[in-house]
């Protein structure tokens, strides 16, 4: 049985894409405070293990079933040795996330468009932030380490609140960090549903002009919500309820993983305020939803409508690329969920089957004959269980994993398309700055003089637009270009980790398997 | 399993055109092994499907005198075997024993439908899960089909080893008449009539279960057979639903397996690989699976149905003796009142003790009949359980070492990070 747990820790260098231009204001004082010390002995060695969803919430939240395996080098390693390898490397560490410290190299943010040095920053899991080695292939440059600091957050305690039509769940959020920029090390707040979706507004209004991709939140539900509300405590509110949890938990993970964003004001506020305003514009019948409806409307009138003079090939491709990649994820999520049905089934019907043969067994009159169909029936029955199981194995792991790439792709679709935005800004704001200097030149000729002053002001207004409106277009386009980068790496490590879980876990299946056939056989040749 | 044969398998898009040649060589495993006694073996060899008629090539070969020739083969379909059974059931003389159940119809209805719907999901898939559900739909006509050559086989090898049955005159015109049998399809009237013997069967039922036995044996016996044929009646039906979920499972890895592939063509990142291993991993898996479901299906739901139907002949054996018993005791009835009347007296007489006679006969050859066939059944239901144990031990090893060569394999792809901390302050 393979059950990776090996554990080691490295850090590595990193530096976070904060807000843009302005150096990283970070609470520095702790950042040099590296005394050549191991940086890898900050992370706490948390042995992987793999829980099935009911967890017993007492225990570590961090080491519940959103985590993932932590799989790292071993330590003598790691001084001093540079990998070389060619591939992204960072397998999953606990997280050590190094800022920069402002006496480092001095390298300017990343958005400057100048600076093509910026941070790759991959985390998984738990935070975990690492850097990319030399890679010829890779546009970005080795960072040096600061010091390392660690942010864990998890999702847990559900909690219905209220009553009727009004209740609501509360998740229990936990975050440890040791991070400056929060009061305390270990803290803990209660948010619903609708704050987590304020969160991910304020994120997109803030970073939507900047080309960030911004991690999308679980979908609402009306219909699950309902059943949850009025009570029913059956097992697919429940399910629903462990489904709406993990969701929420790694949504946090991700949006604490873009370095960006975990500088970000609101992400900390989230974090730690005990009481947040109720975000009343995430309702769906709200003024604002239906704002947004009609924005959305508008944007895809839109997008039929530009056709976009692509200077840059990259772009194009790479968005045909996302969209072919949505078209295959939906179809293989199809499919994987249409195998977790199947087995939902095939678990039900051996429990009846089951019971069957034990009711079968009990009236056989051949005593060695009936016993070994109660023994087939129990067997049947542990068959069950392990179906179960495999069955939330196949959801988690792999359905999850490919709804939540579904959704992300979108995203990342809405980042070109806000480029695609920008660029049309910038072409208005030209034709515009063409229309004033007609103008200008059609009152040179009729000479007044007074409204060539005029013409002059709003020409010099024009130009300053134009430079600006191409300046973000600029930024936007290097920005998605890097984050496109990360956002390549990560899903291809995140895939690649749950490949390998679900793996594991159909082999334990088997093995179980194999063992409670064992179990049977001797009761079977035992007839007489 | 040793097949071999020709396989043309075209499909029209509503109609299925199919010719299956088969040459199947295998040894029974639902009833032990009855072909033993060498002056009389039978087999089928092989059989023809066409369209929706199967036919059966019924191999013999005897050193019995009672045949033409030492050996000889004929061709029969699906409704001579019924006939065969019915004539033996109806015949007075063996009313004692227990007539093999007759084989049930060749009954290729799931696979047809699936059919249907790889037909009508034919735009949607890539031409190569296509070609893969095209096999498995293949593998599962070949699987109803070795089924149905097997429970033919099993009907006529289990007379053929009766002391009695196998002498039987109309069993011998079954096995040896080179012509065709041209069964009469049973007319209207005879429709009719079976619908009322079947009422006048449940009618028994209630008659038997209600009357107490004398003898200690055939009450046991009664109450044992009809309690376990409603249970065992109940497994099969649970049997056959969990067989088939298996098979949708097994049917699901095809279609992850076809996309993974089509997502690891356009992938260029690292991430290729692992998805290229994943989906052939799947798609070795489904194989596996597929035979899981299919081994459970012979091993298990098969057991299990055939012997529900062995046990429905047992209760009709039942029901013919508390038939007989009746008629004894009307005869007796009978007897007085004529010795009250002083009218045929004689006939009266004679009558009943034809009746004694005949249930007599009957309980003597029930009893012996009833008690081979418990061993016969223990025997049955052991060999089954160890074989299905054993197979499935064998898939699930061979899935463990798929699963861990794959992981082991993503694994030494991994590339662990190292990343240098580089002191600079």
């Amino acid at each position: 049985m393979m059950l990776l747990c090996r554990s080691a820790s490295f850090s590595s260098p990193a530096r976070c894409i904060s807000n843009e231009d302005q150096e990283p204001e970070y609470d520095t004082g702790d950042l040099d405070s590296d005394d050549g010390e191991e940086i890898f002995t900050g992370t706490s060695n948390k042995p992987f293990v793999s829980t099935p969803p009911e967890t017993d919430p007492s225990s570590d939240i961090f080491s519940e079933e959103g985590s993932y395996t932590v799989q790292k080098h071993t330590a003598p390693k790691t001084n001093g040795v540079q990998s070389d390898e060619e591939l992204d490397l960072f397998a999953e560490a606990t997280v050590e996330l190094t800022l920069t410290a402002p006496n480092s190299r001095g390298r300017k943010e990343i958005i400057g468009p100048t600076e093509p040095l910026s941070t790759t920053v991959n985390t998984h899991g738990k935070l975990h932030v690492a850097n990319t080695s030399n890679k010829p292939s890779e546009e970005v440059e080795e960072e040096e380490s600061g010091d390392t600091f660690e942010l864990n957050i998890a999702v847990t305690n559900p909690e219905k609140m209220g009553d009727g039509m009004n209740a609501y769940m509360t998740y229990k959020v936990s975050t440890q960090t040791t991070l400056p920029a929060f009061r305390s090390k270990t803290f803990s707040v209660r948010r619903r549903f609708s704050d987590f979706l304020g969160l991910y507004e304020k994120l997109s209004v803030k970073y939507n002009l900047m080309g960030c991709i911004i991690p999308p939140p679980p979908q609402k539900s009306v219909v699950g919500m309902t059943k949850v509300k009025v009570g029913k405590e059956d097992p697919s509110s429940a399910e629903f309820v462990e489904k709406r949890r993990a969701a929420l938990e790694r949504y946090l993970q991700r949006v604490v993983s873009h370095p960006a964003l975990l500088q970000d004001s609101d992400v900390q506020e989230f974090l730690e305020r005990e009481e947040l305003p109720r975000a009343v514009n995430t309702q769906a019948l709200s003024g604002s939803g239906f704002l947004k409806m009609i924005n959305k409307a508008s944007d895809a009138v839109n997008k039929m409508t530009i056709k976009m003079n692509e200077s840059d090939n990259w772009f194009e491709s790479k968005l045909q690329e996302v969209e072919n990649e949505e078209q295959l994820l939906r179809r293989l999520h199809a499919s994987v969920d249409s195998l977790v049905n199947h087995r939902k089934e095939l678990c039900s019907n051996t429990a009846m089957f089951a019971k069957s043969v034990a009711m079968l067994g009990s009236s056989e009159e051949n005593s060695a004959l009936s016993r070994a169909l109660s023994q087939l029936a129990e067997v049947e029955d542990k068959l069950e269980q392990l179906h179960q199981e495999q069955a939330f194995s196949d959801f988690f792991t792999l359905t999850e994993l490919l709804a939540d790439y579904l959704r992300l792709l979108g995203a990342v679709r809405g980042c070109f398309e806000q480029r695609m935005k920008a660029w049309q800004r910038w072409q208005e704001a030209q034709s515009t700055l063409q229309k004033k200097r007609e103008a200008e030149a059609k009152l040179l000729w009729s000479n007044k003089p007074d409204k060539l002053q005029q013409a002059k002001e709003d020409i010099t207004e024009w130009e300053a637009k134009v430079g600006q409106c191409e300046r973000d277009f600029e930024r936007i386009s290097s920005t998605l270009r890097k984050e496109v980068h990360r956002f390549e790496k990560e899903k291809c490590r995140d895939f690649k980790h749950h490949i390998v879980k679900y793996l594991e876990s159909l082999l334990r299946s088997q093995h179980r398997l194999v063992k409670c056939w064992e179990a049977f056989l001797p009761e079977a040749k035992a007839i007489v | 399993m040793i097949i071999s044969g020709l396989f043309k398998f075209s499909c029209l898009y509503k109609k299925v055109n199919f010719v299956l040649f088969f040459v199947v060589d295998q040894l029974r495993s639902v009833s032990v092994d009855l072909n033993n006694d060498s002056s009389l073996l039978i087999d089928i060899p092989d059989a023809l499907c066409e369209r929706d008629k199967v036919k059966f090539t019924v191999h013999t070969k005897t050193t019995l005198n009672s045949f033409q020739k030492p050996d000889f083969s004929v061709s029969r379909q699906h409704e001579d075997f019924i006939w065969l059974h019915d004539t033996l059931v109806e015949t007075e003389e063996y009313a004692g024993l227990i007539i093999p159940p007759a084989p049930p119809k060749p009954d290729f209805e799931s696979p047809r439908e699936k059919m249907h719907k790889l037909g009508e999901g034919e735009a949607t898939m890539t031409k190569e899960e296509y070609t893969k559900m095209k096999q498995e739909l293949e593998a599962e006509y070949l699987a109803v089909f070795k089924k149905t050559v097997q429970v033919h086989e099993i009907f006529l090898q289990r007379l053929s080893s009766h002391p009695n049955l196998s002498k039987d005159r109309n069993f011998q015109i079954f096995l040896e008449y080179d012509q065709d049998l041209s069964v009469r399809r049973k007319n209207a009237k005879e429709m009719f009539g079976g619908f009322f013997k079947n009422m006048v069967k449940s009618a028994d039922e209630v008659l038997i279960s209600g009357i107490k036995d004398v003898d200690e044996f055939f009450e046991q016996e009664k109450t044992f057979l009809l309690d376990y044929f409603s249970k065992i009646k109940d497994s099969t039906a649970k049997a056959e639903k969990m067989t088939r979920s298996h098979k949708n499972v097994a049917d699901d890895y095809i279609h992850i397996s076809a996309t993974l592939n089509s997502i690891a063509a356009d992938d260029n990142t690292a991430l290729k690989q692992h998805l290229e291993k994943f989906a052939e991993l799947l798609e070795k898996l489904r194989k596996v699976e597929g035979r899981v479901a299919s081994d459970q299906e012979l091993k298990l739901t098969e057991l299990l149905r055939y012997y529900m139907r062995d046990i429905q002949a047992a209760k009709d054996l039942l029901y013919r003796r508390a038939r007989a018993l009746a008629d004894y005791e009307n005869s007796n009835k009978a007897l007085d009142k004529a010795r009250l009347k002083s009218k045929d007296v004689a006939q009266a007489e004679e009558n009943q003790k034809q009746c004694l006679l005949k249930f007599d006969k009957l309980s003597e050859s029930g009893k012996k009949e009833l008690t081979s066939f418990k061993g016969r059944r223990v025997v049955a239901f052991r060999k089954n359980l160890i074989e299905m144990a054993e197979l499935e031990i064998k898939h699930a090893k061979q899935c463990v070492i798929l699963h861990s060569t794959c992981i082991d394999l993503m694994d030494s792809s991994f590339i662990f990070a190292v990343v240098q901390v580089r002191g600079r302050r």
